[in-house]
């Protein structure tokens, strides 16, 4: 009894990807085993701790409650494509580095793909609302205190980002 | 760039790796091994009758089943028991599978191996087992009462018995003018790392040698117990803790029936196998801990002095014992925290369950200790009519009375003699942080409007950095990068960080040049393991003195080449020079990477600056040989560091809570911690430790709970119902330090890890208490608990706040 296959391709980060995969296949394993991307991490497979969240089309799903078929042709950002365009940590990470918002770094993708989606649509969160964007990605280490000022402190950084490039714009 | 690094709050080196998805856990090595699955006993106490594979065998990509009957040799005998003890009589430990009897429900029963996880899975699911069931023994009243074995032949479910007593203490109570007696009850809760465990084990066949990976907070002695059953001499073997996602203490466990099973299954295959555990797997298969219920019986002046403490614990163990007695021994010890308790008593029976095994979990043990002693503190506090903080106050080890000694054995079986602390300076600084002294008209004003508050505090001792030792290794490579190892292992401490900070202060060399490594045999053999908060303390000063060897053989041989006496040389910047030469003045510096190719001396050139250590390359003094006698080549230098007994942390934290008259929602409204682990290496990661510890705590306090029932089901074995907390339910950590450096090591450290979790159930039952009326002797406290005792309290008439 073998399983039907199918093949799936993704924009991942901005570059094609496909593999050959059966039907039940999750976007999580897809990710990490058949892509070899293994920044994505699972941590509960069953969509509670948030470990797993990546960006399909720039919404954060939780990629082990989805069928890697089902979002073939779309786009999808990991934590790897969370850098900056040249390599060095985007705003996000920075930030984590910054306020300490990470210690064993396991459920720390799921946080930045989080926070990156939510500072698209509130750049400027207060801290409460920044505690509320967190609210659904579990962390063993920190105790969330250094993560809701890395939200706050990404924020400035994305905004002083986006301002040195207006200002470099010519 | 400074080079005095130490209690510097430098931003972590490991993160850039972490943030960007270049970690390399467990599950991110391996991609083309075997996967193993297992079929997992859904009882919780039964005999295996038939283990019926015939359904399995047509599932595409299988590869093997494995049963107890397949396990030849020592792979089938019981696991070790890691830490015998006396008092331990009827220790028993597990099967790597099980072999005729379950004794908890997730018990591995059949190892599948298969081309991948999905497919072991549906094989896993075809596999028929006919079990006899037997009746479960589930919670510590089951235990104790006795009236059902979990094994056969252990007589009253008592693994172990132990008393330790100093004075005689119950005399001495009944001869004080006050006695109160307490009964208290913590469930059981997990170390839940977000990522759980896992092996993957590679055999090379040709060079007859073993790599393991596996997710462990003690990497060299699960290499010693795999040499040992897989009979394979130990240099054949190497084990090697990736990025690991998270331990407290669930991981210094070892070896899991998986972590034997999967390199045994490699070598039989001659394949590389993983096996990575999932969530329910973590929950049923893993460890747990916390679980005890205590008697206490206390004596004390009109003062509230204690005269005399007797303390039972009844300790639920799970199925097994493969760590020993360690938990209910720190329980019994840790308890007495800052206070001198008069004469002491502490009995404890460890029992057996038919539960998920119990090894440490952060704070192992300290929880519970802390707790029982906390909850009588308030009890005298209450009695007397006194206030909480002077009670605790008059019972205070006085800082002029250290070093003290309690007259018991520690948990490494040394005397428990704190080292040093300042009690009175802590208590002072709690008070002021929380604001202890203004709360009564925080009070008043929240109960005008409507509102029900409290405030609890709860103190701690804790020892930390036990032995028996750790190891540091320290090399100035010859292009000037010093190579660093220790080997014990990370789960998050950032330990690349603070070690690299231990060693570029010590040698004077810039931090970016110093590379660190953990828990991989590999690179450094001798270890014991991350646990206790020991990990700075140990391996710390360990390094320490390595570097501090480097740094003076550095010296010699500089003082050589520049032709200059080594006392009057100073390394900078990883450079060494004369003292107060002027800056580039020629003959006065030479770069340590220098240093290290003339340390080793050399016959081939390899570049252009190894020239100058061969044989032609330069002036050489021939009547003596290129090494010394009792020299080494190279600038590297191994370094232990063994203390002669655990060094005391301690701390207090205050908490003020608000509860919901009609809903009794527990609100944490502020949480205040004040602590104090010695000399500090890096203040950004020790805070970071005890926001950590203490969301755990609170966890732990009001949250989380094995929830068991009578048959012996984890109902809540996942995280849909078993409640982290996440974001919106840990409070803001409001802290400050305390530095009393440790006399028994050269740093002066002492271990932060466990510190924030300790006290946090004994503070919000302090809180809570206050805030209701009456004592909460049971934690965790959920609203349905509170509202329980609300009941049972105005029925038995006693007044409300």
């Amino acid at each position: 009894m073998s399983e039907q296959l199918y093949e799936v391709t993704l924009l991942v980060n901005g570059v094609h990807r496909s593999a050959t995969v059966p039907a039940r296949r999750l976007l999580s394993d897809f990710l990490r085993h058949d892509l070899e991307l293994t920044g994505t991490h699972v941590g509960c497979e069953h969509g509670v701790c948030g470990a797993c969240t990546v960006l399909v089309g720039g919404r954060p799903i939780r990629s082990c409650l989805q069928f890697a078929v089902t979002v073939d042709g779309e786009e999808v950002t990991t934590v790897e494509g969370c850098t900056r365009p040249d390599g060095e940590l985007g705003p996000v990470q920075q930030a984590f580095r910054d306020c300490h918002g990470l210690q064993c770094g396991f459920c720390t993708p799921g946080f930045v793909t989080t926070i990156t989606a939510y500072l698209h649509e509130n750049p400027e969160p207060t801290a409460d609302e920044a505690r509320e964007a967190i609210a659904g990605n579990l962390c063993r280490c920190t105790g969330y205190q250094n993560i809701v000022a890395s939200v706050l402190r990404a924020a400035q950084l994305r905004t002083g980002s986006t301002e040195a490039a207006a200002e470099a714009a010519p | 760039m400074t080079t005095s690094m130490l209690g510097e709050p430098i931003a972590r080196r490991e993160d850039p790796r972490l943030l960007t998805g270049q970690g390399r856990y467990l599950d991110d090595i391996g991609h083309r091994a075997l996967a193993a699955a297992f079929v997992r006993s859904p009882h919780a106490h039964a005999r295996i009758v038939d283990v019926d594979v015939t359904e399995a065998l047509d599932v595409d990509g299988l590869v093997a089943i494995y049963t107890h009957d397949d396990l030849e040799g020592r792979v089938g005998e019981p696991l070790p028991l890691l830490i015998p003890h006396e008092a331990l009589t009827h220790g028993r430990t597990p099967y790597a599978l099980a072999k005729d009897e379950v004794n908890h429900v997730g018990e591995a029963v059949v190892m599948v191996v298969a081309t991948d996880r999905y497919v072991a899975e549906d094989a896993c699911e075809r596999i028929r087992v006919r079990y006899d069931f037997l009746p479960p023994v589930v919670g510590i009243e089951a235990a104790r009462d006795a009236a059902l074995l979990v094994h056969d032949d252990v007589p009253g479910n008592v693994s172990a018995h132990l008393v330790q007593e100093n004075g005689d203490a119950r005399s001495a109570i009944d001869a004080a003018p006050n006695v109160l007696e307490l009964d208290l009850a913590i469930e059981r809760s997990a170390s839940t790392p977000l990522e759980g465990r896992g092996v993957h084990a590679r055999w090379d066949a040709d060079d007859h040698s073993l790599r393991v990976y596996t997710s462990t907070q003690a990497s060299t002695s699960v290499r010693a117990a795999l040499a040992a059953k897989l009979g394979l001499p130990p240099d054949r073997v190497e084990v090697i803790a990736p990025d690991v996602g998270g331990g407290f203490g669930v991981k210094i466990m070892h070896p899991w029936p998986e972590e034997v099973l999967v390199p045994w299954a490699a070598i039989r295959l001659g394949r590389e196998v993983k096996w990575t555990e999932d969530r329910r797997e973590h929950f049923v298969s893993a460890t747990h801990e916390r679980g005890q219920l205590q008697h206490v019986r206390v004596g004390f002046d009109d003062e509230g002095r204690l005269l005399g403490l007797d303390v039972t614990v009844w300790h639920d163990n799970g199925a097994y014992t493969p760590y020993g007695i360690i938990v209910p021994i720190i329980t019994t010890t840790q308890l007495l925290g800052p206070y001198k308790p008069g004469a002491y008593r502490a009995e404890f029976f460890s029992l057996y369950t038919n539960t998920v095994t119990v090894t440490p979990y952060r704070g192992a043990g300290r929880p519970q200790g802390c707790f029982a002693m906390e909850r009588t503190m308030d009890a005298i506090a209450e009695h007397l009519g006194v206030d909480r903080t002077v009670v605790r106050e008059r019972n205070f080890i006085q800082p002029d009375e250290m070093p003290f000694d309690h007259g018991l054995t520690f948990q490494d079986g040394r005397p428990l003699i704190y080292d040093s602390g300042d009690y009175p300076a802590t208590l002072e600084k709690i008070k002021k942080l929380v604001g202890w002294d203004d709360f009564a008209a925080f009070r008043s004003e929240a109960r005008a409007a409507g509102r029900r508050v409290g405030i609890g505090i709860g103190c701690y001792v804790e020892g930390t950095g036990v032995g028996p030792y750790e190891g540091g290794f320290v090399k100035v490579e010859t292009d000037g990068t010093v190579v660093v190892a220790t080997g014990l292992t990370t789960q998050g401490q950032g330990h690349q960080t603070v070690f690299a900070q231990v060693v570029a202060a010590e040698l004077g060399v810039p931090i970016e040049r110093v590379a660190v490594t953990t828990g991989d045999t590999r690179r450094f053999g001798y270890a014991v393991g991350t646990f206790a908060s020991r990990a700075a303390v140990m391996s710390g000063n360990a390094i320490a003195i390595a570097a501090r060897k480097v740094r003076d053989k550095a010296l010699r041989v500089a003082g050589e080449a520049l032709e200059a006496d080594a006392r009057d040389l100073e390394i900078v910047d990883g450079t060494v020079r004369v003292v107060g030469s002027p800056p580039g003045a020629p003959g006065t510096s030479i770069p340590l990477a220098t240093v290290a190719v003339l340390a080793n001396p050399l016959r081939y050139a390899f570049d252009r600056e190894a020239e100058r250590a061969t044989q032609f390359g330069g002036p050489v003094d021939v009547s003596k040989p290129p090494v010394a006698e009792g020299d080494s080549p190279g600038l590297e230098e191994t370094g232990y560091y063994s203390p002669p007994r655990s060094t005391f942390a301690n701390g207090m934290h205050a908490a003020i809570v608000e509860t919901d008259p009609d809903t009794a929602e527990i609100s944490i409204l502020r949480y205040c911690v004040v602590h104090d682990c010695g000399t500090l290496i890096n203040p950004r990661i020790v805070e970071g430790q005890i926001h950590g510890g203490v969301a755990q705590g609170v966890g732990g306090a009001l949250y989380e709970r094995m929830v068991y029932d009578d048959a012996g089901q984890l109902l809540n074995a996942s995280f849909m119902d078993f409640l982290m907390p996440y974001s919106t339910e840990v409070p803001v950590v409001e802290t400050d330090h305390q530095q009393t450096p440790s006399p028994l090591n050269p740093l002066g450290i002492k271990g932060a890890g466990e510190a924030g979790v300790i006290p946090v159930s004994a503070v919000i039952a302090s809180a809570v208490s206050d805030a209701e009326g009456f004592a909460v002797t049971r934690m965790p406290i959920s609203p349905s608990d509170l509202h329980e005792l609300r009941l049972r309290h105005s029925s038995e008439g006693g007044p409300a706040r």
